[in-house]
């Protein structure tokens, strides 16, 4: 069966063979490019409609069952509604980063993907500092809010945007905490490094309470950083109307739709690579049979299906929990996560020199 | 009229806290405030410091139309004032023309209509329960509110009619009788409800969350209470003994085994558990009525048109909200010479200046959902 892996590979030959010069890497940067904005697009139908289902689900609904089999087009009807949506920009509203704001959240979106290993050997970017350049880049995308929070010129608007930029940052610190713990057991910033340190296991299952401790705490993290319920203040739809994108309609409006989209998907990504052992497949101990059966299934297949169990653990919080207030969601980091992250540091450095882990 | 303008006019010249004040306009279109209610709040960052209710966008003069109806007509505009407790309120329309009238009203009435009264309250807590944790933040108990909110919507519109306005109450009695599936769906209903009232609380009254959100929210103190006015759950959850069913027994609660629900949290949580609480006294009330309906008329004989021997008068009962008075001056006509309605929405609003102050936003949103306000209520 031909794998990502190989498609890829002989791309990469069958440039090299036939162009010379800087050609077949600028071809590749074109092809990677057209990859990813279609990777997004996808995402965004797949995700919304998957976010449709979930809720429906959860709250006695059917979903969207009009548009095409089982409702599937809905989304793609919606988008097009958007993208014919007049897209409006307030008189009083800083035109420039009015306009600018929601292309640097999309695009932050984007740049994170580039060193996700989404299959075996199948990564855009395998940098050598991976896992920090993710969470460096993450943290940029609070800017993209706070730009829109306060160019538009709407008090809503501003309150969603300081509350978000608060919650961002506050909550960047507990993430990257939980992301040192495996950098520490693995000690490598690289992801293909840390994807190839669980392959005879996963890392929640090798590295035991600390590693528990730090998943729970990424898990949280990210649901906070992604502003999503029970943490999605920013928005408070019951409190600010839409928070900081009020003002936004058509297609700017769908830009910090998808980007929200797109990072529930790169966050629970990265959680899957880091904690759920990324593309390696599950194996229990010397059961060679098992073993084989779960080989057989493509990486491919494991990451998708890692990360989109996150996605619905994250989507299972947002249609379960009540929205926390402002000082008491900043009270949770500052006074709970943060310390037990600390704390759970110096167990797993303890842990990785003492060699506890199983190996 | 608009005084935040005036509130923007102030000089802020030598004073740091003005500078600090920004006026944000909630409502008159806002997705918590159940209705057109404006409010103008003054914030010092994300701390309330002032909120101004501003009434009258959906005022359409109820109590003036009144006077030109009939002492039969006009109970059915009242259906239109706290549009979740409809049939309440036509019953406290009905009891003050009763007691202007001297008019019996025949024991099967009396208990149909206490069991419409307690199935009005059942659905309107549930409303509230859904409506108040979707401004908390929880979408999903929405939903779940509305599937048993629909089971009696259903049992309404067998034997009144319609779903929401039920205009089911006449001066002396009922419309008609009870539809024959009453009281098969009624007992549907009951042993469906009991065990979902649990899920309710699994799903929302456990969650710490919500409790963080809830407790200590929006203090309202017992002498808080009475002087501003306020009724039902929200007065009971300051300890406050106000239900008008124990306090002035109408119809037949005198003869019922229930509780008057008092919390003494004074807090949001307080009216939560109240509210929660008497959903499963109120069940128990319909429990104990629907298999003893006597038999008999459901209708006292009344004359055509109705005239009410001059005088004042004035009954009062309890809503989903609070205390729901009628006041009725009649100068011997056929129409109402002068009507007043109490509303209870009206005086719980009075209170949110004081619970909110000091709050966040987000504690605003929470007090207004346990208030439980309806706008058609509080503008009339």
């Amino acid at each position: 069966m031909p794998s990502l892996e190989n498609i890829a590979n002989s791309i990469h030959q069958w440039l090299n063979n036939n162009f010379s010069g800087p050609w077949p890497m600028l071809i590749e940067f074109a092809i990677v490019g057209v990859c990813i904005i279609s990777l997004f697009a996808l995402l965004g139908l797949v995700l919304i409609m998957m976010e449709r289902k979930v809720s429906a689900w959860m709250q006695l609904r059917l979903g969207p069952n009009r548009v095409g089999p089982v409702g599937m087009f809905q989304t793609a009807a919606d988008t097009l509604k958007l993208i014919v949506k007049e897209g409006m920009t307030p008189d009083g509203a800083d035109k420039f980063l009015f306009n600018v704001a929601p292309f640097i959240v999309m695009i932050i979106a984007m740049v994170i993907m580039a060193p996700l290993a989404f299959a075996k050997n199948l990564q855009i970017w395998d940098v050598n500092i991976g896992i920090l350049f993710v969470a460096a880049v993450s943290s940029v995308s609070v800017i993209g809010v706070l730009m829109a929070g306060w160019a538009s010129n709407n008090k809503y608007s501003l309150l969603g945007a300081m509350r978000s930029g608060a919650q961002i940052v506050s909550y960047e610190l507990s993430a990257g905490f939980a992301i040192l713990v495996i950098v520490i057991l693995t000690g490598d910033l690289k992801i293909s490094s840390i994807v190839e340190a669980q392959a005879n296991g996963w890392w929640i299952f090798k590295g035991h309470l600390p590693v528990w401790i730090a998943f729970i705490i990424f898990m949280i993290a990210v649901t906070a950083e992604t502003n999503r319920a029970p943490f999605d203040l920013a928005e408070a739809e019951s409190e600010l109307t839409a928070g900081f994108h009020t003002e936004y309609s058509g297609m700017k409006f769908a830009l910090f739709f998808l980007a929200e989209y797109a990072n529930i998907f790169v966050v629970s990504a990265i959680g899957a690579t880091l904690f759920l052992g990324g593309w390696q497949p599950l194996h229990f101990g010397t059961d060679t049979g098992f073993n084989r059966v779960m080989d057989y299934i493509p990486s491919s297949i494991w990451f998708m299906g890692k990360t989109f169990f996150l996605i619905f653990v994250i989507m299972w919080f947002r249609w379960t929990f009540p929205r926390l207030r402002i000082d008491q969601l900043l009270n949770l980091e500052w006074k709970y996560l943060l310390p037990i992250s600390m704390f759970n540091i110096l167990l797993a450095t303890l842990m990785a020199i003492m060699g506890w882990y199983f190996k | 009229m608009y005084r935040e303008t005036e509130i923007l006019k102030q000089p802020g010249v030598g004073d740091p806290d003005v500078f600090g004040d920004m006026v944000i306009n909630i409502g008159p279109q806002h997705p918590s405030t159940h209705g057109v209610l404006h409010l103008v709040i003054t914030l010092n960052g994300e701390t309330i410091k002032k909120v101004e209710p501003h009434l009258g966008y959906i005022h359409r003069s109820i109590e003036k139309m009144c006077e030109s109806l009939s002492f039969r007509q006009f109970i059915y505009v009242t259906s239109k004032m706290d549009y979740l407790s409809s049939h309440i309120n036509n019953h406290g329309c009905c009891l003050c023309v009763e007691k202007g009238m001297q008019i019996e009203v025949p024991p099967r009435a009396q208990v149909i209509r206490v069991l419409m009264d307690e199935l009005t309250r059942l659905a309107s807590h549930q409303l509230w329960w859904g409506a108040g944790a979707m401004d908390i933040g929880a979408l999903t108990p929405f939903f779940y509110a509305f599937r048993e909110r629909e089971m009696i919507n259903d049992i309404m519109e067998e034997t009144c009619g319609t779903r929401l306005t039920m205009n089911y109450m006449v001066p002396g009695g009922v419309m008609t009788d009870v539809h024959p599936n009453f009281q098969k769906r009624v007992h549907q209903f009951i042993d469906h409800f009991k065990k979902k009232i649990d899920e309710y609380d699994e799903l929302l009254t456990g969650n710490v969350i919500f409790q963080h959100r809830m407790k200590g929210v929006g203090y309202l103190s017992k002498e808080d209470a009475i002087s501003y006015g306020c009724t039902g759950p929200t007065a009971r959850g300051s300890g406050v003994n106000c239900d008008i069913r124990k306090l002035f027994p109408y119809e037949v609660y005198n003869k019922l085994q229930f509780d008057e629900i008092i919390e003494t949290g004074c807090d949001c949580f307080a009216r939560y558990l109240v509210r929660m609480k008497e959903m499963r006294e109120s069940l128990s009330i319909v429990e104990q009525l629907i298999d003893n309906i006597p038999e008999g008329d459901i209708q006292a004989k009344t004359k055509a048109v109705l005239k009410l021997p001059k005088g004042e008068y004035y009954s009062r009962v309890e809503t989903a909200r609070g205390e729901f008075g009628v006041y009725i001056v009649s100068e011997g006509g056929t129409t109402p010479y002068r009507i007043k309605f109490r509303s209870p929405g009206y005086s719980n609003l009075s209170a949110l200046d004081h619970m909110a102050r000091g709050g966040k936003i987000g504690d605003l949103v929470a007090i207004m959902a346990m208030i439980d306000l309806v706008i058609p209520d509080i503008d009339r």
